[in-house]
């Protein structure tokens, strides 16, 4: 088997401990919670840390109470009754039951983005003289490119932007809140505003959305998105009052497209409307060959995923879609 | 005997498989759950090139790492391997040419894993990088550099060309001709078990590895070549495999490594190899491109078919020299054709090399055939079904190519499956965007000929009773998951009259039991069954003939049935099968029985000729049904129905399991599977690497992804098989992927002529349907390939005696035969 280098471990009990020993460590040392993303990666050489710092043993960020911990694991947030459909969807269809068991929220929001250059072995890496992510100097996507585009591959941040969800980092300087969207750059390797010293927290998600999530992955068992489309509506009658649309996947961060939001504002929800606003969205969605699938078809299928997300929060019955393209039977966390 | 013969009391009942207990508890020990005391662990280095020369291999700073304890490079071993005696063409470790990203160059063997991991880092190669092949087309065009220094010419590695009566007159003659072009990507084998190997000097100082091996008698000869011991004093034991599927029959470089450092080091060694290292070591499904010309009658006669085949055949020979016959050997099995010719070409690329995989080399022609069924079928205005019901090849009838049919029940599995899933009323009546698509398939129950020419058995069995009651059998055929180990324990008990529960079976080692050439070609259940079969009728004979006298009758009026034995006149009398064997042993001493089997001799006898018959060949027909989003091409199966000829089944659970296995297996390829590689930007990089060598990015269904498969099992008993029971393992997998093109075109009216069918080909048909282009997708154009002169054989109706004629008449001169 693939065997992982060696590190050293740390297990503080409090975030305050934690944020510590960051400081303490520098650079060299990285935050582990469930290690169902940084422990495979670390074993094809993606990062080497001198130190791990394990957040397993910190009890205050397992906590629900108002805002969700970071520590508590998708399959946790899945399961909480009050978890809003976009987030609660987004969660369930991360990985595997295993990985959800294991993996947290926090970890999926720090996702490290992913490519197909990228999410190799050391070896394969060296067969194409790697790449600008990692030990190289060229994106092999965009040969051209000097920024590397990686994919951004988290499903719930793309649902907690839609749901104008805001996430608390703590540092050596204190605790601060930013929204969702700005803890990412677009950007595949620098792809997180996390300071190094500091630690996610917990999640803030406002009540009041009506919201969903469809996910496009080859299989409905388990795989990374390709596209992932958060909406979030308030209504007033049937019209609109308020609407947030996040795509996930088809950059190097996850982003909300203004756009679709303005445009639907003040608008009742109709096919016309819904075709528009997924051409808004569609025109955002800007997919690399560096995952799975035809990458035109990728752009594509992103009006048409949009208007499932729309129509759905319309009140139509989309459950046949979903079980198609999610491969699920209708209901298994469909209500909103 | 007849009078003796009673109904089966093990066989054809649902049981617990033999070795289920210990599976499902864990407890079953695989290659990699091995340890010994003073066990070394072995690493190997890979090639990062894809084409290169090894100009030398620097151990001096790894030599330093504390936990080394030796390495190994090419020039440890001289001598070469190969499965097949034409093609020895690979070395454990390179020696001088690296001929793909992944080819082993150097190992190291060290205290444990993690040291080997990082001796290894500390290796230095130097290579001079030579220009790839990426694909076969490029290897027509480029017959330099040469890849092997052997083969057809440049780097075509085998190339046939085969003629059944004049095919050309067959399609001029012909109402219309049907002309397609077709492509079958590669896949492979996937299977849940990682490669591992545990080699070891036992006791007496003599060589033994434990390994997962398909073919443990093939891997002796093998080693005994290269490590130039001989072969008694090697012992190969196959441990139980995670799955093979084709996947662990080439003997593979971690196996001459791990036995060549135990001899040296005289330790305990063994190996794991990596996820990503068992999709180097491949040998899998070859990259297929096809064209096929059909001839057909307006009544719906086929005339005859003319295929030629190009495969991509990777680094190294591995099985291709068969594998490029059964791209055309088989295809004249399920439908008569009066005249056959089949071309076939394999050429090397800088690619893992591509070998047998379920199905070997006759998926792809039978997807381009039963999508162009489909295709004709609509043109004539014909229920496909009828039309394939019209051509169906019959019962004991030869084709043109001389295989014999032997028993079928096609027109059964048809006439079964189009009932389950009502197709009459479902093909060409769905809504659109829903469609059934039907194909049917055939597949040997064992090859005809060994891989090395010998005039000995393929199996053999030997039976071991003692006075407690106890049968062991033992056999050197390889539980692959596939049950040969239930079958070969449920055969002895039917035939003795006793229960599984008093027979213990040890199988696939070379140390104890008689030969068997491996689990491949679908042919343990057969083979194996056969000789068990007669070694438990030696067996049975020996103690009828103990117990006849006491229990009053002949020995031919002997029953042994539930444990018991009597006369057949007098059931209520008689003796338990204990105090029988007991008997038996006191009058004749220790109680052992022998059994083998060789297969019937082919009825071709043109060169060639040996590649394609079977004892008996298995049928299947299958229905899939299809959902096509137009928008956005998505493609969602819910069901599928299968109908298969097994000709009886002997355990109905793990018959089911293999027909469901397979359908799983062939939706995948048909849905996603890919080993594809990526050739980076050539002014850039020379690289050219496998897209997606990991369980995450290699797409492949899971259980959860799976429809529902409803099964029909058609029995009808084959005479020359154990009990009448005919292969399950393989052909079920076949017939799934034409007929999942052939539901798309039902559902939507694009034909997508190429393997997998993904969402975007969907739509991309779709999108040139709605422009008024055709409604296709799929390879556009053939490239010249210098097939050869072909070998011309008469078809029986035509006069012919299964040799080689010259095309027109006369018989070959036999100095003419190459």
């Amino acid at each position: 088997m693939l065997r992982l280098p060696w590190f050293e471990y740390r297990s503080p009990r409090t975030v305050a401990e934690a944020v510590k020993i960051l400081a303490g460590e520098g650079p060299g040392a990285m935050l582990v919670a469930g290690g169902t993303d940084l422990l495979p990666n670390m074993k094809r050489r993606h990062q080497s840390p001198k130190a791990l710092v394990s957040l397993r043993a910190i009890d205050e960020l397992r906590k629900l109470n108002g805002s969700y911990g970071a520590g508590l694991t998708l399959a946790e947030v899945v399961a909480h009754p009050g978890t809003p459909a976009a987030l609660r969807q987004a969660a369930a269809q991360v990985a595997t039951a295993q990985i959800r068991n294991m993996g947290t929220l926090g970890g999926n929001l720090c996702l490290d983005t992913r490519c197909t250059y990228y999410n190799q072995t050391e070896e394969w890496r060296k067969a194409i003289d790697y790449c600008l992510k990692k030990d190289g100097s060229v994106c092999w996507v965009a040969t051209a490119s000097k920024r590397c585009v990686a994919a951004s591959s988290t499903d719930t941040a793309p649902a907690l932007i839609a749901l104008d969800a805001k996430v608390k980092l703590a540092g050596p300087g204190g605790e601060r809140e930013i929204p969702v969207e700005a803890l990412y750059n677009n950007d595949g390797i620098d792809y997180l505003s996390r300071k190094p010293d500091e630690v996610l927290t917990g999640v803030v998600v406002p009540g009041g959305w009506q919201s969903t999530y469809w996910k496009l992955r080859r299989r409905g068992s388990f795989d990374f998105p390709i596209l992932g489309v958060a909406a979030a509506l308030k209504m007033d009658g049937d019209l609109v009052a308020e609407a947030r649309i996040a795509l996930g996947a088809v950059a190097s961060r996850p982003f909300r497209v203004d756009k679709a939001g303005e445009f639907l504002k003040g608008k009742r929800l109709s096919d016309q409307v819904i075709a528009e606003a997924a051409t808004l969205v569609a025109n955002r969605a800007k997919p690399m060959d560096n995952t799975d699938m035809d990458l035109y078809w990728r752009k594509e299928v992103a009006d048409d995923f949009t208007e499932y997300a729309l129509k759905e929060l319309r009140g139509d019955d989309l459950s046949a879609v979903r079980t198609r393209t999610a491969r699920r039977q209708p209901g298994w966390i469909g209500h909103r | 005997m007849n009078e003796t013969k009673k109904r089966l009391e093990v066989l054809g009942k649902p049981r617990r498989r033999v070795d289920g207990r210990a599976k499902v508890t864990g407890q079953l020990r695989y290659a990699d759950d091995l340890s010994m005391p003073r066990m070394l662990h072995a690493k190997l280095l890979r090639s990062p090139h894809p084409h290169a020369i090894v100009e030398s291999v620097e151990a001096e700073k790894a030599k330093q790492h504390p936990g080394l304890k030796l390495v190994l490079t090419g020039q440890d071993f001289p001598v070469p391997f190969g499965i097949m005696p034409v093609s020895v063409d690979e070395y454990p470790l390179a020696r001088e040419r690296v001929r793909y990203v992944g080819d082993p160059v150097a190992a190291v063997i060290a205290v444990d894993e993690q040291a080997a991991t990082e001796a290894l880092r500390l290796l230095e190669v130097r290579y001079k990088v030579l220009k790839p092949i990426s694909g076969p087309q490029e290897g027509l065009e480029n017959p330099e550099p040469r890849i092997h220094d052997y083969g057809e010419q440049g780097n075509i590695h085998r190339n046939l060309s085969y003629e059944f009566g004049d095919v050309g007159e067959a399609l001029r003659n012909a109402d219309f001709v049907a002309e397609d072009l077709f492509f079958y990507q590669g896949n492979t084998h996937l299977p849940m078990e990682q490669q591992a190997s545990l080699a070891f000097l036992d006791p007496e100082g003599k060589l033994q590895i434990c390994s997962c091996t398909q073919n443990p008698h093939y891997l002796q000869r093998q080693l005994s070549r290269v490590l130039q011991i001989p072969e008694p004093r090697i012992r190969v034991v196959a441990t139980p495999n995670g799955g093979g599927f084709g996947g662990k029959c080439d003997p593979g470089g971690h196996e001459f490594v791990v036995c060549k450092a135990a001899l040296v080091l005289g330790r305990p060694v063994k190996i794991g190899l990596t996820r990503e290292e068992v999709f180097y070591v491949h040998r899998g499904r070859h990259p297929v491109l096809m064209r096929m010309k059909t001839g057909v009658t307006r009544e719906g006669k086929l005339t005859g078919m003319h295929l030629q085949t190009l495969l991509d055949g990777g680094g190294y020979g591995s099985h291709g020299p068969a594998s490029t016959f059964y791209t055309g050997v088989l295809t004249p099995v399920t439908y008569h054709y009066p005249r056959f010719k089949f071309e076939a070409c394999r050429v090397f690329t800088n690619k893992p090399a591509c070998g047998p995989k379920r199905g070997h080399g006759t998926p792809q022609p039978r997807f381009g055939q039963e999508v162009q069924l489909d295709k004709i079928a609509e043109r004539l205005g014909m229920d496909p079904l009828e039309l394939r019901l019209k051509n169906l090849t019959k019962a004991g009838e030869l084709t043109a190519s001389w295989l014999r049919v032997g028993s079928t029940g096609l027109e059964d599995c048809l006439r079964k499956v189009a009932a389950m899933s009502g197709w009459k009323d479902r093909h060409a009546q769905l809504p659109r965007g829903k469609g059934v698509g039907l194909a049917c398939s055939t597949y040997m129950s064992g090859a005809g000929v060994a891989i090395y020419w010998n005039k000995m058995p393929h199996s053999g069995v030997q039976l071991l009773l003692d006075r407690s009651g106890t049968v062991v059998v033992y056999c050197g055929a390889t539980e692959i998951g596939q049950g040969s180990d239930d079958v070969l324990a449920a055969i002895v008990a039917e035939t003795l009259g006793v229960d599984t529960g008093s027979v213990r079976v040890v199988t696939g080692d070379t140390g104890i039991t008689p030969v068997d050439l491996g689990s491949y070609s679908s042919r343990v259940t057969i083979m194996a069954g056969n000789a068990a079969v007669q070694a438990a009728e030696r067996l049975r004979a020996s103690l009828a003939t103990a117990v006849c006298e006491t229990l009053g009758t002949l020995p031919d009026r002997v029953v042994f049935s539930q444990g018991k034995v009597f006369a057949a006149d007098n059931a209520g009398a008689g003796m338990s099968f204990v105090e029988a064997v007991a008997m038996a042993e006191a009058q004749l001493g220790t109680l052992s029985a022998v059994g083998s089997y060789s297969p019937p001799k082919p009825p071709g006898r043109y060169k060639g000729a040996g590649v394609g018959p079977s004892p008996a060949y298995s049928f299947s027909a299958c229905v899939v049904q299809a959902e096509v989003d137009e928008r956005t091409g998505w493609l969602h199966v819910p069901k599928i129905w299968i109908a298969h000829d097994i000709g009886r089944a002997l355990n109905p659970v793990l018959a089911r399991g293999q027909v469901i296995g397979g359908v799983y297996m062939g939706l995948s390829e048909a849905t996603m599977e890919e080993q594809s590689f990526r050739r980076l930007p050539e002014k850039l990089s020379g690289a050219l690497v496998h897209r997606a060598p990991s369980m995450l990015d290699y797409k492949s269904l899971t259980a959860l992804d799976m429809p529902e498969v409803e099964v029909a099992l058609i029995e009808d008993p084959d005479p020359n098989c154990p009990y009448g029971a005919k292969e399950v393992g393989q052909g079920p997998l076949l017939p799934v992927m034409p007929a999942l093109a052939n539901a798309i075109y039902d559902a939507v009216g694009v034909r997508i002529d190429e393997i997998p069918i993904t969402p975007d080909k969907v739509l991309r048909a779709l999108e040139a349907k709605a422009r008024g282009k055709a409604p296709r997708v799929g390879p556009e154009s053939y490239p010249s390939v210098p097939y050869p002169e072909p070998t011309f054989v008469l078809p029986p109706w035509e006069g012919g005696d299964g040799n080689e004629m010259r095309k027109g008449g006369g018989k070959r001169a036999a100095a003419a035969v190459v």
